[in-house]
C-alpha cells in the first residue's frame, strides 16, 4: 500500500443503511404486475413463500439468494426499470434510516470512501445511492435473456464471502488501506466483510451478530 | 512516625493504635474489612453540615438577591427567548434521592417566567462530550410534570456534535477557540442550575465547557495542562481552571449568563449505609450487625446485582447554600462553602497512600467502572484531592484495592474499549497518545453517531480520562492494586498486582522503606485534604 492511500466504508443495504430487505422490494413489484390476475397471483405466490424464504436464509444466504431470485423469472427488464424510480419514492426513500445521512456525512468529512456491497438488485438501488451520495457501489445483476428475467443471478453473486472478496480486490484496485477502513453491517452473514477492515461496525445486529461484536469489541450502533 | 503526630489534630483524622478497630474499605462493587498497621494515619469525610430547613426559600432567596446582577425577575420580560442549562448526571453521585435540586430549582424558575410572560423556554442538558443521558435519567432529574411539558422538543441533551446547533464565540487571547450551543448562546438570558459537589466544579466550567464542542475541549483537557494543575480541585493553583476562566469571560462578552450554584453538605448515605463513612472504632452493637448483614447480603449476589443494588441507593445530599449572579461572585461564595464542608487540615505528606476505589465515579452511573475509570479515580480523583500539596510524598507509592476487572460497557463506553485494548499496549505516553490517535477517535463516524444517537461517551472521552490521571502519572513512584483479579489490566495501567492488602503494604515497604509514614483515605470520601509541613 502506498503513502497516497485512503480509507474508506464498506456498508450492507437492507437493514444497515435502510430498513426494508430484498422481500420488500419483491413485494412492491408483484403488486404492479401486468393486470389485477397476474397482480394478485404474484403478490399471493410471494406471500406463500415468505416463510420459506426465512428458512433458507437462516441456513444459507447464498442458498437464499438462489432461491429468492427465482420469484423474478419472467418479468420484464422494461418494467423493472420503469417502476424502480417508483420504488425510490415510495419504499425505499421512507426507509433510511434516520442516522444514515449523517453516518455517510461523517464518513465523508474523514475523507473516507462511501462504498455499498449490497445483495439487492442494481437496477432497484441507483436512484438510492445517488441520494445518499454514495460514491462506489455493488449489486446483484439479474441475467436477462430477450428482455426477459431468467431468475437467475449472474455471478459473482454479491453475499457472504463473496463481499469481503469484492472488497480486497476493490482495495487493491483503488489503493485503500484496509486497516483504516470500516465496514458496517445488520447481519452476521457479513461476518467475512466485517473481519477484513480494521474498524468493523455493527448496525442494529441480528442476535448472532451483536453476540460477536460483544466478543470482539466491536463497536455497535443504532441508526433507527 | 514521630509521636506528636499520633495525637488528634482533626475529628476527621484517626490514627490507628495496637487495640483500634479493622477498617472498612470499598472494592469496587464490595466492601472489605482490613487490618491496618499500627501507626497508620486514616482520613474519615468531615461530617455533614446540617442542610437549610427550607430549600425553596434558600432558592427563592438567592434569584431574589443575586450577586452583581439584577434579581430573576427583573431580567424577564414577556416573549424573550430563554434557555436553562443545567449539570448532567455526573453530579451529584451517586444520583441524589428525589426530587433532585434541579427539579426544586426549576420549577421555582420556570414559575418566575410564567408569571413574567416568558414561554419561549428550553431546557438543555449540559453534558459536553458526556453521555446522552437516557429518557428515563431525564425524567428523574426534573420530575414527571416538567418532562411531560418539555420532552422531547425543549428539554434534551447538549450535542457537540451537531455542527447546525453550535456556535462559534471566538478565542482567547491565548487562542484557545470556543464554540458551543447556539440556542443557549443566543438567547435572550442564559440560565445556568448548576449543583456544586466537588470545587472543580461550576463557575466558568458550567457553560464553557458543558456546553462546548470537541475542538474547543480539546485546548484544556489535554496532558500539559493537566500536569500544570496542583491540583485541579484547587482552582487558583489549576492551569485546567485558568484556561477555562478565559473561555467564560469570552461567554459573558457574548452572552447574558444568569448562575445559580448550590453546594451540598457530603451526607452521601442514608442511615443504613452511613456506617461505611465513620470510624470504626466507635461502632456501636447496631453498626456492627449493619455491617454483618450488609457483608452477608453482599457476598450471597453476583457483581452485577451488588452494582445494580449500589447504584439504586440515592444520595441523601442535602442544600447548605444557594448564590445567584453573576458567574465568578457566585462560584466564589459557594467555594467557600464547598471548603467549609470538604476541607481537612492535614500535617504532613505520607510515603504510602491507602485509598479503596467505591464504585461511585462521575462516568459510570449506572454500568460498570471499567479499567480505565479505576485509573482515573485513582491518580486523577482521589490523588488530586488537596490543597498546597499533595497528600503523597513525590515517588510514593499507592495502594488501592479493587479487583480490576476487564469489563467494558458497549453501551456507554465504547471507544474505551478500543483505547485499553489497542492503544495501551503501544503506549502509555499521554503526549503520544493525544498526537497519534486522539483525533482518529474523535472522528470515528461509528463512535459519533454512538454519541449522538445512543448514549456513548464520545469516542475521545477515554483520552481524556487518561490525561486526567497526568499529574498522578507522573508523581506517584508506584501504584499497587490489592486484590486484583488478574495480572493483565493492572500490567497495562503500569501498575504492581498483589493478593491482598497486606502483600501490598509488605510491598510497599520494601520500595519506602520499614519507617514509611502510611495514610489512608477512607473511602468513599468527599473531602479535600488541605495539606501543610
Amino acid at each position: 500500500m502506498g503513502k497516497t492511500a485512503t480509507a474508506a466504508a464498506f456498508y450492507d443495504l437492507e437493514g444497515t443503511l435502510v430498513s426494508t430487505n430484498l422481500v420488500h422490494t419483491l413485494a412492491f413489484y408483484a403488486k404492479r404486475q401486468q393486470g389485477v390476475w397476474q397482480t394478485a397471483k404474484k403478490s399471493v405466490e410471494t406471500l406463500v413463500k415468505l416463510p420459506f424464504f426465512g428458512v433458507a436464509d437462516l441456513y444459507s444466504r447464498n442458498v437464499f439468494n438462489e432461491v429468492f431470485f427465482r420469484s423474478y423469472e419472467g418479468l420484464s427488464h422494461d418494467r423493472l426499470r420503469y417502476f424502480s424510480e417508483e420504488l425510490f419514492e415510495e419504499v425505499l426513500k421512507p426507509a433510511i434510516f434516520a442516522g444514515t445521512p449523517e453516518l455517510i456525512a461523517q464518513g465523508k468529512k474523514i475523507g473516507q470512501r462511501q462504498v455499498v456491497l449490497t445483495g439487492a438488485l442494481d437496477f432497484t438501488i441507483d436512484r438510492l445511492m445517488d441520494h445518499l451520495g454514495i460514491d462506489d457501489y455493488v449489486a446483484n445483476r439479474l441475467e436477462f435473456v430477450n428482455g426477459y428475467a431468467t431468475g437467475r443471478v449472474l455471478p459473482p453473486v454479491m453475499a457472504s464471502a463473496t463481499k469481503a472478496k469484492w472488497i480486497r480486490e476493490y482495495a487493491e484496485r483503488e489503493n485503500v488501506n484496509l486497516s483504516e477502513s470500516y465496514a458496517y453491517s445488520d447481519s452476521i452473514s457479513d461476518l467475512p466483510m466485517l473481519s477484513i477492515v480494521g474498524h468493523p461496525v455493527a448496525v442494529c445486529p441480528d442476535f448472532r451478530l451483536k453476540q460477536t461484536a460483544r466478543q470482539h469489541d466491536w463497536a455497535v450502533l443504532d441508526l433507527k | 512516625m514521630a509521636l506528636q503526630l499520633r495525637r488528634k489534630t482533626h475529628e476527621s483524622i484517626v490514627y490507628i493504635d495496637k487495640d483500634s478497630a479493622p477498617r472498612i474499605m470499598p472494592n469496587g462493587e464490595d466492601f472489605i474489612l482490613e487490618d491496618i498497621p499500627v501507626g497508620t494515619r486514616v482520613i474519615y469525610p468531615n461530617p455533614p453540615i446540617k442542610g437549610l430547613p427550607n430549600r425553596e426559600a434558600a432558592i427563592r432567596y438567592a434569584l431574589n438577591h443575586p450577586l452583581e446582577m439584577e434579581p430573576l425577575y427583573a431580567l424577564l420580560e414577556p416573549g424573550m427567548r430563554v434557555t436553562i442549562a443545567m449539570d448532567d448526571i455526573s453530579l451529584p453521585l451517586p444520583p441524589m434521592q428525589t426530587p433532585d435540586l434541579r427539579q426544586t430549582m426549576l420549577e421555582i424558575v420556570l414559575d418566575m417566567c410564567a408569571a413574567n410572560g416568558v414561554d419561549d423556554i428550553h431546557l438543555i442538558i449540559a453534558n459536553s462530550l458526556h453521555r446522552k443521558m437516557t429518557a428515563w435519567e431525564m425524567k428523574r432529574m426534573v420530575g414527571a410534570k416538567i418532562y411531560d411539558e418539555f420532552y422531547p422538543d425543549r428539554y434534551y441533551n447538549h450535542d457537540a456534535e451537531a455542527d447546525d446547533e453550535l456556535v462559534t464565540l471566538g478565542h482567547t487571547r491565548h487562542n484557545e477557540p470556543l464554540r458551543v450551543n447556539k440556542r443557549a448562546i443566543e438567547s435572550d438570558l442564559l440560565i445556568y442550575l448548576n449543583i456544586n459537589l466537588v470545587p472543580m466544579d461550576g463557575g466558568h466550567k458550567s457553560v464553557a465547557v458543558g456546553l462546548c464542542d470537541y475542538e474547543s475541549l480539546r485546548c484544556h483537557h489535554e496532558p500539559q495542562t493537566i500536569r500544570d494543575s496542583h491540583s485541579y480541585m484547587d482552582p487558583p493553583a489549576s492551569e485546567l481552571n485558568h484556561k477555562v476562566v478565559r473561555l467564560g469571560k469570552l461567554v459573558d462578552e457574548n452572552c447574558k449568563v444568569f448562575h445559580v450554584e448550590t453546594a451540598l453538605n457530603n451526607k452521601m448515605f442514608s442511615d443504613g449505609y452511613d456506617i461505611l463513612t465513620r470510624n470504626e472504632d466507635e461502632f456501636s452493637f447496631m453498626d456492627r450487625m449493619k455491617w454483618e448483614a450488609m457483608k452477608r447480603t453482599f457476598s450471597k449476589m453476583p457483581r452485577g446485582a451488588r452494582r445494580k443494588m449500589l447504584h439504586a441507593i440515592p444520595a441523601q445530599y442535602e442544600l447548605i447554600g444557594c448564590y445567584a449572579g453573576r458567574t465568578e461572585p457566585v462560584h466564589e461564595k459557594i467555594l467557600e462553602l464547598n471548603y467549609r464542608q470538604y476541607e481537612i487540615p492535614v500535617k504532613g505528606q505520607c510515603d504510602i497512600m491507602i485509598t479503596g476505589i467505591p464504585d461511585i465515579s462521575p462516568y459510570n452511573v449506572y454500568s460498570a467502572l471499567n479499567p480505565l475509570l479505576v485509573q482515573v479515580m485513582a491518580l486523577g480523583y482521589h490523588f488530586n484531592m488537596y490543597r498546597n500539596k499533595p497528600l503523597l510524598r513525590k515517588g510514593g507509592v499507592m495502594i488501592i484495592t479493587h479487583p480490576c476487572f476487564d469489563e467494558f460497557d458497549p453501551k456507554f463506553h465504547p471507544s474505551y474499549i478500543e483505547f485499553f485494548h489497542r492503544l495501551l499496549p503501544e503506549s502509555r505516553d499521554a503526549f503520544y497518545l493525544r498526537e497519534k490517535y486522539e483525533r482518529e477517535f474523535a472522528s470515528n463516524p461509528a463512535y459519533i453517531e454512538m454519541y449522538r444517537r445512543g448514549n456513548a461517551y464520545h469516542g475521545a472521552h477515554p483520552f481524556f480520562m487518561w490525561y486526567w490521571g497526568e499529574n498522578g502519572r507522573q508523581h506517584v513512584g508506584h501504584v499497587i492494586v490489592a486484590g486484583a483479579e488478574n495480572a493483565h489490566v493492572p500490567e497495562m495501567l503500569g501498575w504492581e498486582r498483589a493478593d491482598n492488602l497486606t502483600e501490598a503494604i509488605a510491598m510497599a515497604r520494601s520500595y519506602m522503606g520499614r519507617n514509611a509514614e502510611i495514610t489512608m483515605l477512607h473511602q468513599p470520601i468527599i473531602g479535600l485534604c488541605s495539606v501543610t509541613d
